[in-house]
């Protein structure tokens, strides 16, 4: 019996998540024995493109159709030749506010991100790989080592892996802070010891990555469904999603709702079941006022859209992004303008200062936002962000997507929550600080 | 320069790396070097290994660690000073990073903000008189589920409530009710990304 629910299926309190073999117990690393020892690259790249797998770490891009891009040299034969490294990169540098899956899949079953990466490897022909992994996730990286350690020692990584010629070096590199190493340019520059800035595109990493040598950079959990890709095929993998994407994703929620969590669900499921029935819906005393239904850099939805499913393009057309699919709720007693405020004072903290829409324009979004929230907000201040969000927030007048990301919680509340925008300048104070003071005192926090 | 000037030089050299950086990180920093495609690959690997000893990197270690990678001090300063978990400030024997972002905000941090500057007596980018804790914010913890949430050295604390923090923190602890040095409240190693204030 194929579980339903894949990524989790390992996940249990009472089993040790880097024992071998009982990763092996339950099929593991059969997946990826049998494709470096019976399939081909383009095999393995042929069931990922039929999958539908889109890239788990927000932006939904087409995984298959990314690592197409690899440039793959072959003999008459149609053997792979090498005319030099090539990399795959795992991105664990969780750190969009809100998110909180990728710790738990690499903390509870870290063999299943090293299979995964074992089969993507294989399908690019990557002799290299690094897990890039933010630096407070202590727990992760050791329990990742000691996994990797494990399968140098059965001959799964290393030279000649399970016999057949294949060799894959596998590397923990644990980061040093900052947001945007979180973009894949970016990335690649960090892991190459620079400062983290974003590359120019093109070149595509495919052709031109890590130390100028094609590299492709994936989520933590879009390498976790290629394990089971792999292992179940395209077809199955089609039968998991109940709405237009396939396949199941972990979702999340944080906030004041009763039961705060995240779960392994079919894409699909609407927001409404994950909320209500997975969170236990809102807090005794809250109201749900709306939801960032993807992290921190996307636009808020509210009430009207709990029905909808959450698949990429669904979400997209409601004018917000999945994302990375873990939810934060706004309540009725928490300030929507605080909350924006707060939002946008983390993308100026974590502009890498490249470029000066992002380095400049952010700050300067946060000071207005402080002006209205501390009441001293006048009413041209809507005019000057709604221009911020009009020129910050348009792709391509910026070096990367962070200072748009940042821009679309604030056009979002700013619609939505016009209301409170305009309380605060008439009344020259926030009208939920005593409120919120008066909840939080209940609740025992002084 | 003639061979043997070149030779004394590299001498030199090393006697003087060898009296910044110790053994134990020379060979740490070595492994490293060992799997990159040239030394200053490395840049943030070696700080990070120089921080796991001293707690900090200092202007020597950055120099004697700018000699080793064959790089200018001046562009490894600037990668050390652009990543926020390299500190260029001596800190406490543990960091408190108290995460300030959304779910946490929504769930208090201002309130546990208040509550530990009272406790500790110093407030953000402060070390403590005993030098015990380095009080610092911290973006998302990944962990919001179950915030508020802060990390103390490497340990994360989920679920804080003021009593819960006076236990972590085993306070109290500090006999000044206020901050012995105000100074600008500002994380140790500030990005330059323009943080506002």
């Amino acid at each position: 019996m194929i579980s339903k629910l894949p990524l989790t299926q390992n996940i249990n309190a009472a089993r040790d998540p880097v024992n071998l073999e009982t990763y092996e117990a339950n099929h593991g690393y059969q997946a990826a024995r049998k494709a470096v020892l019976e399939m081909s690259p383009a095999d393995c790249l042929q069931v990922v493109q039929d999958s539908g797998l889109r890239g788990r770490g927000g932006a939904g891009f087409p995984t298959g159709m990314k690592w197409s891009f690899v440039p793959m040299n072959t003999d008459a034969q149609g053997n792979h030749v090498s005319d030099g490294h090539k990399y795959l990169i795992c991105n664990a540098d969780e750190m969009e506010p809100g998110t909180f899956k990728d710790r738990l899949l690499m903390e509870c079953d870290p063999h299943q991100l090293i299979e995964g990466m074992i089969l993507s490897a294989w399908t690019i022909q990557a002799d290299v790989a690094y897990i890039f992994i933010r630096h407070e996730y202590h727990l992760a990286s050791k329990l990742l080592q000691e996994a990797i350690d494990a399968c140098y020692a059965k001959g799964y990584l290393g030279k000649n892996i399970f016999a057949s010629g294949f060799n894959l070096e596998l590397y923990v590199h644990s980061s040093a802070g900052r947001y945007i190493c979180g973009e894949e340019t970016a990335l690649i520059s960090s892991l190459e010891g620079k400062r983290a800035n974003p590359r120019a595109k093109p070149p595509f990493p495919q052709i031109s990555g890590l130390w100028g040598r094609p590299t492709i950079v994936n989520n933590v959990e879009t390498l976790c469904n290629i394990t089971h890709i792999i292992r179940n095929g395209a077809d199955w993998y089609k039968t998991l999603g109940i709405g237009q994407d396939h396949g199941t994703k972990l979702f999340g929620v944080s906030g004041r709702v009763k039961n705060p969590g995240c779960w392994e669900l079919p894409m699909g499921t609407t927001i409404r079941e994950l909320i209500e029935q997975h969170a236990g819906g809102m807090q005794d005393g809250y109201k749900l006022r709306g939801f960032l239904p993807g992290g921190a850099s996307t636009d808020f939805l509210v009430e009207e859209h709990l029905d909808l499913a959450m698949d990429y393009d669904v979400i997209g057309k409601a004018g917000s992004r999945l994302g990375t699919g873990t939810m934060i709720i706004l309540d009725d007693k928490t300030c929507p303008v605080g909350m924006t405020k707060n939002l946008v004072e983390f993308f100026a903290q974590e502009s890498c200062g490249f470029c000066t829409p992002c380095r400049d324009g952010l700050p300067w979004s946060a000071q207005v936002l402080d002006d209205i929230e501390s009441g001293n907000g006048i009413p041209a201040d809507l005019n000057t962000l709604q221009n911020q969000v009009r020129f910050i927030g348009a792709i391509g007048n910026t070096h990367c997507a962070l200072a748009p990301g940042a821009m679309e919680p604030l056009a979002s509340a700013m619609k939505y929550f016009a209301d409170d925008f305009k309380a605060h300048i008439d009344g020259k104070a926030c009208p939920y600080s005593t409120e919120s003071t008066a909840a939080l005192a209940s609740a025992g926090v002084n | 320069m003639n061979q043997s000037t070149k030779k004394d030089n590299s001498q030199a050299n090393a006697r003087i790396i060898s009296s910044i950086l110790t053994a134990p990180e020379l060979a740490e920093i070595d492994h490293e070097i060992s799997h990159a495609p040239y030394r200053s690959a490395v840049a943030i690997d070696a700080l990070k290994i120089v921080q796991k000893h001293h707690r900090w990197v200092s202007d020597e270690s950055l120099t004697g660690l700018a000699d080793y990678l064959d790089m200018s001090t001046a562009e490894l300063e600037g990668i050390a000073t652009f990543y926020s978990l390299i500190y260029r400030k001596p800190v406490g024997e543990k960091v408190i990073s108290l995460c300030d972002s959304v779910t946490c905000w929504i769930k208090g941090y201002a309130q546990l903000e208040k509550h530990i500057s009272r406790q500790l007596g110093v407030g953000l980018g402060e070390t403590t008189a005993d030098n015990r804790y380095t009080f610092l914010p911290a973006p998302c913890l990944g962990a919001c589920d179950r915030a508020p949430v802060m990390m103390v050295g490497e340990e994360t604390h989920l679920d804080l409530t003021p009593d819960k923090i006076n236990q972590i923190l085993e306070t109290p602890i500090l006999k000044s009710p206020a901050p012995k040095n105000p100074v600008p409240k500002s994380p140790i190693s500030k990005s330059d990304g323009g943080q506002p204030e």
